[in-house]
């Protein structure tokens, strides 16, 4: 029950931190922040990878390898594609 | 052992929100990605001596690992040769097509949480909840790259009882999670509804919504992450989930705002459908490329307005050796850029970032807008709904009420154009009819090269 709550509060404080964190961002960047928080999202390949070594039949195996595989693409191709948008503000610093 | 894997994983947490909010500012944003990548990947090779600790008994184990490296390369490889070998107009489509790849992933690990995971009934809720969502955001995603790499045409497309379609769907999505925690047999079927639901909810959006709709699907990725986290326990799972899905929700409202929709109007309103009469009997003037060279090459003030077009021709450094070549024979040179010029906003700033074109020449629809009757030239550059006028005096219009720019009130207006077709919202634009209104027909690099040359004889 205890467990519970503490990830409630996690979830509550986590939400927050999301707002708060990009709320003023220039309207310039809202592609590129999508894409950041595209990649960020990417994540979610730690927990295929945990999830695939859970697996007990060899259809479970597959269908984690499937999963580790979606996710190395998001993160390898969210990173790639906002490194690329954000090269062009290179050298522009004020 | 266990308080390094845990403490690398509260690293890789600061690092991804460091990295955010560095993200948040022009100056910064690339060193955020960057932090962001250096906590990714403490947070990927410190999931390898996890699963070591944990399942070095499993007879599997070596095999398992083997595949998984393998599928990690294989992903990392497709993912970072289609990313760099795209060009950079179709950045927002790989946007979509990569968060759907997440969302698929995170709907797998829902799957497999429901099939395999022994944990307690509420961690198969979480479970259930991450798959739906996960899966609608893979479908979704897939759906809104198909339509704006125009494979399956960007126009909207809508059939009658197209929402309650949807609606009974998710009733039935709903019905089927209960039954499939019940009874595992129903999982493939509680698999499959989401996927269709997803691409139903793509299926209506315009191209020009579509942004809007990606961000909606990068957010709900978020979410379903953070279920997944839930669902196993992992709270590195949850604090970036959840972020994402906060962060990612805000930035669609502020995407949404900054068309002037909302975003039930964008999901339900269908905009973007072909709506009006037939073509009236009017036509759009063309002018010669030296007529226009000396109208822009003898004004005191011209505003370039560029749009998807400048984009699609690539004619960013076309444009700065235009904005040279007049700003040399003292003519004033600004740009104009709205919101959500091009296919995504800040799609032309970075665009003409790209060909140097200082920031102080970039105004914002509010700073511009009361210039334009200053301006003795408006030069639209592949533009078309952003200075649509129907949005200001036309209430059946789809775009009415999204704030343009006001390109009309410029003494003249010279619109490059590649064709007479209409706009990305598919909607007839007054402004090509005005009397003061001239047309360049071409590809914009093509046409803008012309006029560079033209205006040098000047």
């Amino acid at each position: 029950m205890n467990e519970v709550w503490i990830a409630l509060y996690i979830f509550m404080l986590s939400a927050f931190t999301g707002f708060e964190v990009i709320s003023r961002v220039p309207v310039i960047l809202h592609t590129p922040l999508m894409s950041g928080t595209n990649f960020i999202h990417g994540i979610v390949l730690v927990g295929s990878m945990i999830v695939m070594m859970n697996a007990q039949t060899p259809f479970e195996v597959v269908v984690g390898a499937f999963g580790v595989f979606l996710g190395a693409l998001n993160v390898v191709g969210g990173f790639a594609v906002t490194d690329r948008m954000l090269e062009m503000f290179k050298g522009r610093k004020k | 052992m266990n308080h390094i894997i845990t403490g690398t994983y509260f690293l890789a947490v600061l690092l991804f929100i460091f990295g955010l909010k560095l993200l948040s500012s022009p100056t910064t944003a690339r060193r955020g990605n960057l932090i962001a990548g250096v906590g990714m990947l403490f947070a990927i090779l410190i999931t390898f001596p996890l699963i070591y600790l944990q399942y070095n008994q499993d007879p599997l184990f070596t095999t398992k690992i083997l595949v998984m490296v393998l599928m990690i390369l294989l992903g990392s490889v497709i993912g970072w040769v289609s990313a760099k070998k795209v060009p950079l107009t179709d950045m927002p489509q790989m946007v979509a097509l990569f968060n759907g790849m997440g969302g698929g992933a995170a709907g797998v690990i829902g799957y497999l949480e429901i099939l395999r995971g022994h944990g307690e009934f509420s961690l198969k809720v979480l479970a259930a909840l991450a798959l739906i969502i996960g899966t609608i955001s893979f479908s979704g995603s897939i759906g809104a790259f198909l339509k704006l790499q125009g494979w399956i045409g960007d126009r909207p497309i809508t059939f009658p009882g197209q929402q309650i379609l949807n609606a009974i769907l998710l009733l039935a999505i709903l019905i089927l999670a209960f039954l499939t925690l019940r009874d595992i047999s129903y999982l493939n079927l509680f698999t499959v509804l989401p996927l269709i639901l997803g691409f139903l909810i793509t299926l209506p959006i315009g191209g020009a919504d579509m942004p809007v709709v990606i961000s909606l699907f990068n957010a709900m990725t978020g979410l379903a992450v953070a279920f997944d986290g839930f669902a196993i326990q992992n709270y590195t799972l949850i604090v970036s989930g959840t972020i994402v899905g906060a962060s990612g929700t805000l930035l669609t409202f502020l995407m949404a705002k900054a068309m002037n929709r909302s975003i039930t109007n964008i999901l339900f309103g269908a905009v973007g459908k072909i709506v009006g009469g037939e073509a009236k009997d009017r036509v759009m003037k063309e002018i010669s490329v030296e007529d226009a060279a000396a109208t822009l090459a003898y004004a005191n003030k011209v505003i370039i307005v560029p749009g998807f077009g400048l984009a699609a021709a690539q004619a960013q450094h076309k444009i700065k050796e235009l904005m040279d070549e007049l700003e040399s024979r003292g003519v004033e040179v600004k740009f104009a850029i709205h919101p959500v010029a091009g296919r995504m906003p800040g799609h032309m700033n970075v665009l003409l970032a790209e060909a140097d074109i200082p920031y102080e020449k970039l105004y914002d629809l509010e700073e511009i807008n009361e210039e334009f009757s200053t301006a003795d030239v408006a030069l639209i550059v592949g533009a078309n709904d952003v200075v649509n006028p129907a949005a200001e005096n036309d209430p059946n219009s789809p775009i009415y009420g999204m704030p343009i720019l006001k390109a009309y009130n410029a003494k003249n207006v010279f619109v490059i154009k590649r064709g007479r077709g209409r706009g990305f919202a598919g909607i007839d634009n007054e402004l090509f009819y005005l009397d003061k209104t001239f047309m360049l027909f071409g590809d914009a690099r093509d046409v803008l090269s012309k006029l560079v040359q033209a205006i040098k004889r000047f």
